[in-house]
């Protein structure tokens, strides 16, 4: 036994590590509170554990160990579906709502996350097992690296399209009422000191798809929802109960897919609000490649 | 925030004197005299139903929730 001591040691290390460096580096710090953490860290040491115990039981013949693993697929649904909920929960007061999509995105990260713990603790006690601790440390290193520029990290809306400034105005057709950004209209205003209040304190952004991929992507509900949620909390918004004069809002212009963005911020200033918009994730969910297929293809050109 | 009504439903008609013959139906209808009036009553109507208010330029005002 205490010959496997050290590898099983050195593969819950790397897993924690891993499970802690990858909590960080989300830019919202999501979950920002200890109990988050704690909840996140102990998770991520019964992953590093499983991770590590496989090389030792594999060794020892004892192949029936591995269906630990499909326990622990289990367990990490689990975080998935708590994740979920908890959300899901507090979605009922949020002003401006994060949207099921970016929920779910959140809880599948979350669960996937584990699952690089597991990979990474495994190659470490592997490693440590049939070379050395030295190479382990270097592999492990390399290895959660990797897994932070890479996997923990998906693309953002600044990669797949470009945000311009856009003033908001009133007017279209003839209807003076109507809250304008670019051609989209927004939506329909009745009352003039809010009419005057938006005019002067409110920002609008058009999000331009770089091609149709991104499109596609924008085209998304959830996707829209997730852009003005985390505008909405990086940037500040006037939105409040009952008062619905200063919801943040996305449109699509129908004709070229752009996305028009309204939001009466806390501070008005635009490149804050640019590098918020651009700064979002792609959502798993919302992200389609239609260029990928034959008639998405033919439908481009 | 428990919601009793629907979204989109028209919680309340606010229309010009000159106007009444335009509406009928299921929303309470505030008959008002000029215009002053009416957007002051959409604005406490808006806060107190925590509704939005819409100018329908025809004389009528809607509030309704989003």
């Amino acid at each position: 036994m205490e010959q496997y001591g050290l590898t099983l040691a050195v593969g819950i290390v790397v897993g924690v590590l891993a499970r802690i460096c990858m909590l960080r580096s989300d830019y919202r710090h999501f979950p920002g509170y200890p109990h988050g953490y704690v909840t996140h860290i102990s998770l991520g040491f019964i992953a590093a554990s499983l991770g590590a115990v496989a090389v030792p039981a594999l060794v020892e013949k004892e192949f029936t160990a591995v269906t630990f693993l499909a326990l622990a697929a289990q367990q990490f649904r689990e975080i998935r579906n708590m994740e979920r909920e908890t959300l899901t929960q507090l979605e009922e007061n949020e002003l401006v709502p994060r949207g099921k999509d970016l929920i779910e995105g959140i809880a599948r990260v979350f669960e996937s996350r584990n699952y690089l713990v597991i990979a990474a603790s495994l190659q470490a006690s592997f490693i440590t097992y049939f070379f050395d601790v030295k190479w382990a440390i270097i592999s492990s290193a390399i290895l959660i690296w990797i897994f932070m520029r890479y996997l923990a990290t998906g693309r953002v809306v600044g990669d797949i399209a470009e945000v311009v400034p856009s003033k908001p105005y009133f007017g279209y057709a003839g209807y003076k009422t109507l809250l304008m950004i670019d051609e989209v209209v927004i939506m329909e205003v009745g009352l003039k000191e809010a009419r005057e209040k938006i005019l002067k304190e409110s920002l609008g952004v058009i999000i331009k798809p770089k091609d149709d991929n991104a499109r596609a992507t924008l085209h998304n509900v959830g996707q829209r929802q997730a852009i003005l949620h985390t505008v909405a909390s990086l940037v500040g918004t006037k939105r409040e109960i009952g008062e619905l004069e200063w919801s943040p809002i996305a449109r699509k212009n129908i004709d070229t897919g752009e996305i028009a963005l309204f939001i009466v911020p806390n501070e008005p200033d635009i490149k804050a609000l640019i590098q918020a918009v651009k700064l979002t994730p792609v959502l798993e969910s919302a992200r389609t490649t239609p260029l990928e297929s034959r008639p998405g293809k033919m439908a481009a050109d | 925030m428990s919601n009793v009504t629907t979204i989109g439903d028209i919680l309340a008609v606010i229309v010009l004197e000159e106007a009444k013959n335009k509406v009928a139906g299921g929303a309470p209808i505030f008959i008002v005299w000029d215009r002053e009036e009416q957007e002051k009553l959409a604005l406490l109507l808006s806060k107190i139903l925590k509704a939005m208010a819409h100018d329908l330029e025809n004389g009528v005002f809607i509030l309704t929730r989003h």
